[in-house]
């Protein structure tokens, strides 16, 4: 009954994506929120700019095929709160990503569906971009609770706010029990508050 | 040390400090639209959980519906069926759901405030990253995935690290043709598309202390292209007087408790803050975006700029807009020529969005090869300007006057770009396919200078065309 939920390690090859800002428009186009479900989306993930690349997209490159780890650069998932662009990401594949810095509600959709988002120095991205794109059957190991990422004999230090690493390796990413299990807690924060209260009126 | 708004927001709603060190914080006002939610409530049956708090739950169609015939079903099929799981969700769920029939449907960033939903003090939170808005209020509003949807609607709560605040401070006065949208768009090219990671904006100073609320809800609505999640403008005599009579807005004595109440959650003088920007109106012109992000933006009498001139991964960055855009490096911005113009979206649809670009487009004729429509942002909205007559000016001047929704702006309806069209818009997002066509091209400004562009069929500085305001 009760599912391991914790996101302690992730092992995979990784696939490289260049560029700073790319939105979640880009991640999922808007006609693929068309939909009252997920299903599907992985296959659509990053569907106009494959196509305008002309089958040179990392995501159409076989070399990439299987990957894990995505490795970006700056402000990835900018833009719209789609969670439909994690969703088509895990559903390519896609369990961690790796880059320099990623867009505020991009980060917190990640974080709710246990999808790890890890933070390198600019010169880290473009060393590991570069090592993938040399060698894609590189191996690497996204350590979530040393908040390393290593390939071989070669590391590099990842940054992970202290409660996202917590909550992912204890598996409890997923707020819902914790925010369900306490409503005699939150209607006393409910039943305080000066505009359900009628402003004072009592 | 006193507290800003946002200290003292958090910190009445907050429920405890969650064993990840996230805050568990309650939010005062759900507001749900078609396109984000259905996958929320389909979780909430698998885990037979109940919606917690539906009286603070409010719910709308915008993203796909239809603008041009409303007749039911709509012809696209998909937003037929989207608009038929709003429709029951909310009946099963037992949330008030404003649709057509009700006269109060629109998008959920117009209808909220213009219901008087919206109110100091508060928390905000809606499956829409433009859900900042509504901080135009002083209300603290966060824009959240279909996840954090499931977990606000079963809880009341949404899990969330805490933010830090940067103020930002306008002084003295906008020039003539300069509106919110060129003062949103003048700080995003200041602090970037991404400086705001972390941070909640305040926003301050002359220009905001003598704005409109439909002006301080343009700047807040485009927080989150400066990469900020939250954007507020602390509550004043403005506030309340906009706030004053509408539909879910206190009343009688109550009213005057409220303001009381809503005069102490302003940031206090003393307030500390992370960061303090400042800007001088006086240096804010009519702004244009020329590239694939809102922070690629210029003053409309500047030129694009040359990539040779620049380094590393600003100049790919640079070089990718403008491949894109298909603009010349060191072009002009102005007499770019244009093939679609759109006055709408969460950003600029509202009655004096509406009546500036009216102003403009009075007695002129949009170009013959340009379409131009203007999409009100409500039913209200709508009503409002047609009792104005301002349907009658725009279709004059050759404008489409369409239904309320988001149409445009993100396309999810027939309202698509066609192959590279390039489109004067009065939205909040340039990005690459953002208006339907994979190689569509955006030009975010204010809806006055949307307006000056249709009949010219290129992109004009408003000052050099407005009509004087009687």
């Amino acid at each position: 009954m009760t599912t391991d939920m914790r996101v302690i390690e992730i092992t995979g090859t990784a696939i490289p994506l260049r560029g700073n800002d790319i939105d979640t428009d880009r991640v999922i186009p808007a006609r693929y929120l068309r939909a009252v479900t997920f299903d599907g989306l992985g296959e659509h993930v990053f569907e106009d700019d494959r196509k305008a690349s002309e089958g040179a997209h990392p995501f159409d490159n076989p070399r990439y095929a299987g990957a894990s780890v995505l490795v970006v650069n700056s402000n990835f998932g900018s833009g719209s709160s789609r969670e439909h662009a994690p969703q088509a990401l895990l559903r390519w594949g896609i369990k961690a990503v790796v880059g320099e810095s990623f867009a505020e509600i991009f980060f917190g959709n990640c974080y709710t569906l246990g999808i790890v988002c890890a933070a390198v120095s600019r010169d880290d991205a473009a060393e590991i971009q570069n090592a993938v794109e040399a060698d894609p059957t590189m191996e690497f190991t996204v350590d979530v609770d040393s908040r390393t990422l290593g390939s071989g004999s070669r590391q590099w230090p990842l940054s992970i706010p202290d409660a996202v690493r917590d909550g992912l390796v204890s598996g409890t990413w997923d707020a819902i029990g914790e925010l369900v299990g306490n409503p005699a807690e939150v209607r006393r924060v409910h039943d305080s508050l000066p505009y359900v209260r009628g402003f004072g009126a009592d | 040390m006193g507290k800003t708004l946002l200290e003292k927001v958090w910190d009445l709603h907050t429920v405890r400090e969650l064993p990840s060190g996230q805050t568990q914080l309650f939010m005062g006002l759900h507001l749900v639209h078609e396109v984000t939610s259905p996958q929320a409530f389909q979780m909430l049956r698998e885990r037979d959980l109940s919606v917690r708090y539906p009286e603070r739950t409010f719910a709308t169609a915008d993203h796909i519906i239809p603008t041009d015939s409303r007749q039911r079903p709509y012809a696209d099929a998909m937003a037929e069926e989207m608009f038929v799981h709003i429709e029951r969700n909310s009946v099963d769920f037992g949330l008030e759901f404003f649709d057509e029939s009700t006269g109060r449907q629109g998008i959920v960033h117009v209808i909220g405030p213009e219901l008087g939903l919206t109110q100091p003090g508060m928390t905000i939170a809606c499956g829409d990253s433009h859900t900042s808005t509504h901080g135009a209020f002083g209300a603290v509003a966060i824009g959240i995935g279909t996840s954090q949807i499931r977990d606000v609607l079963a809880s009341g709560c949404l899990a969330i690290d805490p933010l830090k605040v940067r103020r930002i401070d306008v002084s003295g006065s906008l020039g003539r043709g300069v509106y919110a949208k060129d003062v949103i768009l003048h700080i995003i090219g200041h602090l970037g598309v991404h400086g705001g990671v972390g941070y909640a904006y305040e926003y301050g100073g002359d220009v905001f202390d003598a704005f409109s609320m439909e002006e301080r809800m343009t700047v807040c609505n485009m927080s989150i292209e400066g990469g900020a999640r939250v954007g507020y403008v602390n509550p004043d005599q403005t506030t309340y007087d906009y706030i004053r009579g509408r539909e879910f807005a206190p009343k009688g004595a109550e009213f005057d408790r409220a303001v009381e109440w809503w005069e102490t959650m302003k940031s206090d003088d003393d307030a500390n803050y992370d960061s303090v920007v400042d800007i001088d109106g006086a240096d804010i012109e009519p702004m244009v975006t020329w590239g694939i992000n809102p922070g690629q933006v210029a003053g409309v009498g500047e030129k694009l700029p040359d990539p040779d001139s620049l380094e590393g991964a600003q100049r790919a960055s640079v070089e990718e807009a403008l491949a894109f855009m298909k603009l010349r490096p060191g072009a002009a911005i102005a007499e770019t020529p244009i093939d679609v113009a759109f006055i709408g979206s969460c950003t600029n649809s509202r009655i004096s969005d509406l009546r500036e670009a009216a102003k403009v487009a009075a007695g002129g004729r949009v170009a013959k090869n340009v379409k131009a429509l203007v999409v009100p942002g409500s039913q209200q909205v709508l009503k409002q300007a047609e009792a104005e007559g301002l349907h009658e000016t725009f279709l004059a001047a050759g404008f489409e006057w369409r239904q309320a929704g988001c149409s445009m702006c993100l396309a999810m309806n027939p309202d698509k770009l066609v192959g590279d069209q390039i489109c004067a818009s009065s939205s909040n997002r340039n990005f690459k396919g953002r208006q339907g066509s994979p190689t569509g091209r955006t030009l975010l400004m204010s809806p006055a200078m949307v307006a000056a562009a249709a009949p010219a069929g290129e992109v004009v500085d408003v000052r050099t065309v407005s009509r004087p305001t009687a």
